[in-house]
C-alpha cells in the first residue's frame, strides 16, 4: 500500500513526460560518460519499475474481469458478498463505506493531535524534553499492526463501552452516535485504533516541516510583537501546510489499507450501519485478510476486484492531496 | 511617537561567550543613529538586545538596562511582546511573509494589536505603503503574493509592516545589504523621510550610508577576536567621519583597519 501512495501514477503517464527529458539532453550537446551512466541507469530503473506497476495492474484488470463477468449482482451496489454461491452475488457498498469511514475517523481524531505534539516538540518543549518524546513517536511507529490489534481488541475496546455510552446519551439522536450495548468492536473503535497508529508518521513528518519552518520569517513575526503562538500562526503553520497535508496523506495511505489490526478489531457484517458505535460493517483491506484462505480461485478473483477498487481510492486522495497542495504554491513557503 | 533610547551597563552573552560588554548611549528621537564597525563587533547583536529579540536566541542573556523616555525594558513585569510592539525592526534580508498577500503582510502586525473595521485598515494599509514608498508600485496587486516583489520592493514592503504599528523607534539591521544600488538609494531616501516620525537606529557596514543617512554615528570595536565588542565613541556623523576623538576610530574610517 505504501509503495502505492508514494508512487503509482498511471502507467502511461512517464510515458508521455518522456519525451521533454529527451529534449533537455539534446540540448546538452557535451555529455559526460558520467552522465550517460547515470541516465541510463535511472532510465533502466525507470523502465523497470514502469513494467512491474504495469504488470501489477494487468494482473489485477484480468482477474477483475474474470470476477466480475460471472457476478450476478451488482458490484457496486449490492450489500452482499457470497462469492461461493451459485449464482454469485457480491458488492463493495459495504467495504466502500467502512474503509472511508474509518479512516477519515482514524485523520480527524490524529490529525490535530499529531500537529499540536507536533508543534510541541519543535516549538514549545526545552530540548531536554523535545528529544526523548520524538523517540518515544519513533518507537509507537515501529510497533507492528497485530500487536495494535491484539492491544486494541482486548484493552481498548472495553474500555469504549463507557465513552460510547456517554456519546449514545448526549448525541445518541444523531443516528450516528447510536450505541445499543456490547462488545463495541465497530468502525469508530477501528477509527480510533487506526489514529493511534497513524499518529506517529503525522507527528514526525509534520515536526520534520514545522522544524525546517524558516528562522526569519519567525523573527518578522515576533519583531512585530507577536507571542509564540501567534508565531506560530503567521509563520510556522502557514509554512508548514503543505507539509502536513502530505503527512496526513501518508498517514491516510497506511489507514485506508491497515489490514490486520482491524481484522482483529472489528466484527465484520456485510450492512452499513448508520450508527458507527455498533459492530459491523468491514474494510477492503479486513474483507480480503479474513475472506482470502477460504475462498476458492472465482472468491479470490472477487476478492481482487475489491482489492483494485482499493487501489484507485488511494490514487484518487493522492491525486486530491496534490492538488489542494498545488492550488496555493504561489503563497508556499518555497518560494520565499 | 518617537522616544529617546538611555542605554548603560548592557553586556550581552550567548551562553558563557559575552557578545558585547558595558555598553552605554544615548539615542536621541527623531534622529538617525548609525552603528558602524568591523563583522563580529556585535553590532547586530547589540541592535536586537534594543527591542528585547536578543533573548529569542536559545542562550541569549542580557545584563544592563535600556531605558525607552526612562521605562526600563528589562524592568520587572516588563511583557517583551509589548517591547517589540512599540521597537519596531527591520532585518538584513527582506522577510515578508510567504505566506500572506502584500495587504496581509502589513495589516499582520495590526491584525496582532486588535481589531480593525474593513476600512480603517485599508486606510492604514494605503498610508504605511505610501510612507514606505512603495504604493504606486503595489497598489493594483495588494492581493498578489509579497514574496513575488523585488528585493528592494521586498524589503520596503518590510519596512511598511514595521511602521504600520507606529512604533517609538525603528531598528534597522543592515537593511540594504542584500539591495541592489538603486533599491538602496530609494532606501535610504526614505530613511531621511521616517526620522521625521521615528527614532531610528541602523547598523551598516557601508561607511558611505552612516555618512550619508546618519545624524549620530556610533563605531564600535572588539579587541581581538573572541573578545566582546565594546562601543568605541558615539559623536555627530560629521565628527565622526572627520575628527574623530579615538584613534582607533580614524583608523576604522579611513580603511587602515581590518
Ligand atoms: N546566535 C548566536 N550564537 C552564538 N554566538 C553568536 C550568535 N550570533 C552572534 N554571535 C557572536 O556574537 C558576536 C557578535 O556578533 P554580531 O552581533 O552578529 O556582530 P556584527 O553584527 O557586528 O557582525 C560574534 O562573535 C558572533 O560570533
Ligand atoms: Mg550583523
Amino acid at each position: 500500500m505504501d509503495i502505492s501512495t508514494t508512487k503509482a501514477p498511471p502507467p502511461t503517464e512517464p510515458a508521455d513526460a518522456r519525451p521533454p527529458a529527451d529534449d533537455r539532453r539534446k540540448s546538452n550537446s557535451a555529455t559526460r560518460p558520467g552522465d550517460r551512466v547515470f541516465l541510463g541507469l535511472s532510465r533502466g530503473s525507470g523502465i523497470v519499475l514502469l513494467t512491474i506497476m504495469g504488470a501489477i495492474a494487468a494482473f489485477l484488470t484480468y482477474r477483475t474481469v474474470l470476477a466480475l463477468s460471472d457476478n450476478s449482482g451488482n458490484f457496486f451496489t449490492t450489500f452482499e458478498w457470497d462469492t461461493a454461491a451459485t449464482p454469485p452475488k457480491f458488492g463493495i457498498p459495504v467495504l466502500v463505506f467502512g474503509t472511508v469511514v474509518s479512516s477519515i475517523i482514524a485523520l480527524v481524531i490524529a490529525v490535530p493531535i499529531a500537529v499540536a505534539i507536533a508543534l510541541f516538540i519543535s516549538h514549545y518543549a526545552p530540548r531536554k524534553l523535545s528529544g526523548p518524546i520524538a523517540y518515544v513517536i519513533d518507537l509507537l511507529a515501529a510497533v507492528p499492526s497485530i500487536v495494535y490489534g491484539l492491544w486494541g481488541a482486548l484493552v481498548v475496546a472495553p474500555h469504549l463501552v463507557g465513552l460510547y455510552s456517554w456519546l449514545d446519551d448526549y448525541l445518541g439522536w444523531t443516528g450516528i452516535f447510536e450505541y445499543s450495548g456490547g462488545a463495541p468492536r465497530s468502525l469508530m473503535t477501528v477509527g480510533i485504533l487506526l489514529a493511534i497508529m497513524i499518529l506517529p508518521i503525522i507527528t514526525n513528518v509534520s515536526r520534520e516541516v514545522f522544524l525546517q519552518s524558516p528562522k526569519m520569517h519567525e523573527e518578522a513575526a515576533l519583531a512585530l510583537g507577536a507571542t509564540r503562538w501567534e508565531v506560530i500562526r503567521m509563520s510556522v503553520l502557514p509554512f508548514g501546510r503543505s507539509g502536513v497535508i502530505s503527512a496526513s496523506m501518508l498517514g491516510l495511505g497506511r489507514a485506508l489499507g491497515e489490514t490486520i489490526a482491524v481484522a482483529t478489531v472489528l466484527s465484520p457484517s456485510f450492512l452499513i450501519n448508520a450508527s458507527l458505535l455498533d459492530p459491523g460493517g468491514g474494510t477492503f483491506a479486513q474483507n480480503i485478510a479474513s475472506k482470502f484462505n477460504e475462498a476458492d480461485e472465482f472468491g479470490r478473483d472477487a476478492l481482487i476486484a475489491s482489492g483494485l477498487v482499493l487501489f484507485v481510492i488511494t490514487l484518487l486522495v493522492n491525486g486530491a492531496a496534490r492538488l489542494i497542495i498545488a492550488r496555493r504554491k504561489e503563497y508556499s513557503g518555497a518560494n520565499a | 511617537m518617537a522616544k529617546r533610547i538611555d542605554v548603560s551597563g548592557l553586556t550581552a552573552y550567548y551562553g558563557s561567550h559575552k557578545a558585547i560588554e558595558d555598553i552605554s548611549m544615548t539615542v536621541e528621537p527623531r534622529s538617525v543613529t548609525a552603528f558602524i564597525g568591523p563583522s563580529g563587533c556585535g553590532k547586530s547583536t547589540f541592535l536586537r538586545t534594543l527591542n528585547r529579540m536578543h533573548e529569542v536566541t536559545p542562550s541569549g542573556r542580557v545584563e544592563g538596562k535600556v531605558l525607552l523616555d526612562g521605562e526600563d525594558l528589562y524592568g520587572s513585569g516588563v511583557d517583551p511582546v509589548n517591547v517589540r510592539r512599540t521597537v519596531g525592526m527591520v532585518f538584513q534580508r527582506p522577510n515578508p511573509f510567504p505566506t500572506m498577500s502584500i495587504f496581509d503582510n502589513v495589516a499582520a502586525g495590526l491584525r496582532l494589536n486588535g481589531s480593525y473595521k474593513k476600512n480603517e485598515l485599508n486606510d492604514i494599509v494605503e498610508k504605511s505603503l505610501k510612507g514606505a514608498n512603495l504604493w504606486n508600485e503595489v497598489k493594483d496587486r495588494l492581493n498578489k503574493p509579497g514574496s513575488g516583489l523585488s528585493g528592494g520592493q521586498q524589503q520596503r514592503l518590510c519596512i511598511a509592516r514595521a511602521i504600520a504599528v507606529e512604533p517609538q523607534v525603528l531598528l534597522m539591521d543592515e537593511p540594504c545589504s542584500a539591495l541592489d544600488p538603486i533599491s538602496t538609494l530609494a532606501i535610504e531616501d526614505l530613511i531621511g523621510e521616517l526620522k521625521e516620525r521615528f527614532t531610528i537606529v541602523i547598523v551598516t557596514h557601508n561607511m558611505q550610508q552612516a555618512a550619508r543617512v546618519s545624524d549620530r554615528t556610533a563605531f564600535f570595536n572588539l579587541a581581538a577576536i573572541g573578545q566582546p565588542g565594546k562601543l568605541i565613541e558615539i559623536d555627530e556623523t560629521e565628527r565622526i567621519f572627520s575628527n574623530p576623538s579615538v584613534q582607533a576610530t580614524e583608523d576604522y574610517i579611513s580603511g587602515r583597519f581590518g
